[in-house]
């Protein structure tokens, strides 16, 4: 369920420190630090918000869920509910999605987004489903991505055969025009209508129309048949799924033996220090900027407090094992605060 | 900019930030070991216990939340909000949202001196107790449209209905953290399109700067003076004349002049005419300017 259970118990190694692994003693001095400051800096109410909000946390992490019910942010909710919820947050953030990324995270979620093509690596000819993909960032890079990949084979087979004959030649232009090379496809899967619309008129003004379509559906139970795709995303979305072994399932049913999972989101950060900073901004910063950009601060309150919920690199290994792929990885980028989880249905 | 640039920069930044955030720390969660030591209104939630349980938490949720719509705010985050609002407010004059959410977050001390001023006299004592809301649900518009021309029934929805506005587009107050100020900032945006109908002002850009100025001087509240302040730039030469040689110092004397505009239960005056409610606060009479 994706429902973080660790405890004290939980055996962890200084590298991979969640959020609920708060238990580890703090050092005296920073704590004591912490605890002026905080009398210094906030007013009683706060305080009581901050361990209201604190023992959320800890509450949430120690008590089991009760049947049928799930988490939303902080709150607990029943699994209808949560699926309504969300529908809700991203129909109303969806004009302002992606302004509101670039001035959240600084611009930085462009590089995520390009290093999980960059270890995607995909080929002329591939068959991406890009699930939760909304507003199209991910499609648009991997139709860059290819277009620029049969650029370079050009290149290569010209160098090498310096007398193609002309009809080969105009042959391979003809190809680039006409479609993606190589009769790659990339397929945007949403389930929320809001997003798409915010992709469609995107990808109307920057010019893709080839190789691209766009479909409404729960990841949870996705409108494709079995076996059909080479590689299967899922970018800052399975956070907000309700069944999140659901949708690793349907991800293991589409895609072709050999075919490549890969995930990128939001994670635990391993590192004490930028963690601190990170929850301070997180909290404070996040939902002000939701405020003043979007005039939303419960969505993106929400943002935050999912981020939180969803388990950490190893524990989320371990769902994607269970679905059945094999050789599952994970890579941390920026201290972990984001993680591309990948694996091979084989 | 090239990947290596920027994680070199972000790195740079990083380690900037985190000797800042040392000092800052104590937001987040894991590190607030302190308690709130003097019991107050309500204060009775217990240490860190971190075996409080499920029921528990829903109710401290449910019971910090002071009023409906109303969200937490930190000091930090009270800081932020303002300075965004104010930059969001001028860059964007249609975010009426930003003008509202400065208000509630720069006016603690004025709303405290607004609601004195109100316990202080009668008929406000008598709003705060029973805490009247104007909205299109509980206004007899129709009886109001029937009243004689010249009475403050009657002119009220003459401007509602030539600007077409409704009193129901006022934002609900969620920054302040006391749930007295947040009624009294609440009837001051109900009051505002009241003052437009005393003062005789459209809701175009002068004239609401015109009520702006009014406001600030009765109000005292720091959104009202930057609006006043600001909110001129972005008109034109004319109307800019116009306003400082006839209308401000008008609006100023006004407001000065006036008792407490809070102080007037509205809902019982309909039927009073508008030259007498003017007399009766002591707003001057408004310049014969087409504005």
């Amino acid at each position: 369920m994706g429902f973080p259970l660790a405890g004290p118990e939980a055996s962890r190694d200084s590298e991979t420190r969640s959020a609920s692994a708060k238990f580890t003693p703090l050092p005296k001095m920073a704590a004591s630090i912490g605890a002026v400051t905080s009398r210094a800096l906030h007013s009683r109410r706060y305080h009581r918000k901050l361990l209201s909000g604190g023992r959320g946390l800890f509450s949430g992490a120690r008590r089991l869920v009760a049947e049928g019910e799930t988490h939303f942010g902080f709150q607990n909710v029943s699994e209808t509910e949560k699926g309504e919820k969300v529908y809700h947050v991203f129909e109303s953030v969806a004009k302002k999605y992606d302004i509101m990324n670039d001035s959240m995270s600084l611009g930085i979620h462009r590089l995520w987004k390009d290093i999980l093509l960059h270890q995607m690596n995909p080929y002329p000819g591939t068959q991406l489903l890009d699930v939760a993909g909304g507003t199209g960032d991910i499609a648009f890079r991997f139709i860059n991505y290819v277009r620029s990949q049969w650029e370079h084979q050009i290149k290569q087979k010209l160098k090498s055969h310096q007398n193609l004959s002309w009809e080969e030649i105009s042959k391979s232009y003809q190809e680039e025009e006409l479609k993606l090379p190589g009769g790659s496809q990339v397929v945007v899967c949403d389930i929320n209508k809001e997003m798409l619309k915010v992709g469609k008129q995107k990808a109307q003004h920057l010019g893709y129309s080839e190789g691209l379509s766009w479909v409404v559906g729960n990841a949870e139970e996705l409108p494709f048949n079995d076996n059909k795709f080479d590689v299967y995303t899922i970018a800052f979305g399975i956070r907000n799924v309700t069944h999140i072994d659901q949708a690793l399932q349907e991800a293991y049913r589409v895609l072709k033996p050999g075919g490549r999972f890969l995930c990128l989101e939001f994670s635990q950060v391993n590192n004490p220090l930028i963690s601190r900073l990170y929850d301070l901004y997180s909290f404070q910063v996040i939902p002000v900027l939701g405020e003043i950009i979007a005039g939303d601060w419960k969505s993106y309150q929400y943002l935050v407090e999912s981020i939180r919920r969803f388990p950490a690199q190893d524990e989320f290994k371990a769902m994607v094992e269970d679905a059945g792929f094999l050789k599952v990885e994970y890579r941390n980028l920026t201290s972990g605060i984001v993680a591309i989880h990948s694996g091979f249905k084989l | 900019m090239s990947t290596s640039q920027f994680s070199q920069f972000y790195r740079c930044t990083g380690i900037l930030a985190t000797s800042f955030a040392v000092l800052l720390c104590p937001t987040c969660p894991k590190l607030c070991h302190c308690t709130s030591s003097t019991p107050g209104r309500g204060d009775q939630l217990p240490h860190t216990d971190l075996t409080v349980t499920a029921e528990e938490h829903v109710d401290e949720e449910r019971y910090y939340q002071l009023y409906p719509g109303h969200i937490p705010t930190s000091p930090l985050q009270k800081a932020l909000l303002s300075a965004g609002s104010a930059f969001m407010a001028l860059y964007n004059p249609y975010r009426h949202d930003m003008v509202a959410v400065l208000g509630e977050t720069t006016g603690s001390s004025a709303l405290r001196s607004l609601r004195d001023k109100m316990k202080h006299d009668p008929e406000g004592y008598q709003i705060l107790q029973e805490r009247p809301r104007i909205r299109l649900s509980t206004l007899d518009v129709t009886g109001l449209r029937g009243l004689p021309d010249g009475t403050f029934g009657r002119e009220y929805v003459r401007f509602l209905d030539s600007n077409r506005v409704s009193p129901d587009t006022r934002m609900p107050v969620k920054f302040v953290d006391d749930e007295e100020l947040a009624y009294v900032i609440q009837r001051y945006r109900e009051v505002h399109d009241l003052m437009h109908t005393l003062l005789g002002m459209p809701t175009n850009m002068l004239g609401e700067v015109v009520v702006k100025w009014f406001e600030a001087v009765q109000t005292g509240l720091p959104m009202c003076i930057l609006g006043a302040v600001f909110g001129p730039v972005r008109l034109s030469a004319r109307k800019l004349q116009i306003l400082t040689t006839e209308l401000v110092p008008w609006a100023v004397q006004s407001g000065r002049n006036a008792s407490c505009v809070l102080n007037f239960y509205y809902e019982n005056r309909w039927e009073q005419t508008v030259e007498s409610l003017r007399e009766e606060i002591g707003i001057l009479h408004p310049p014969a300017i087409c504005v």
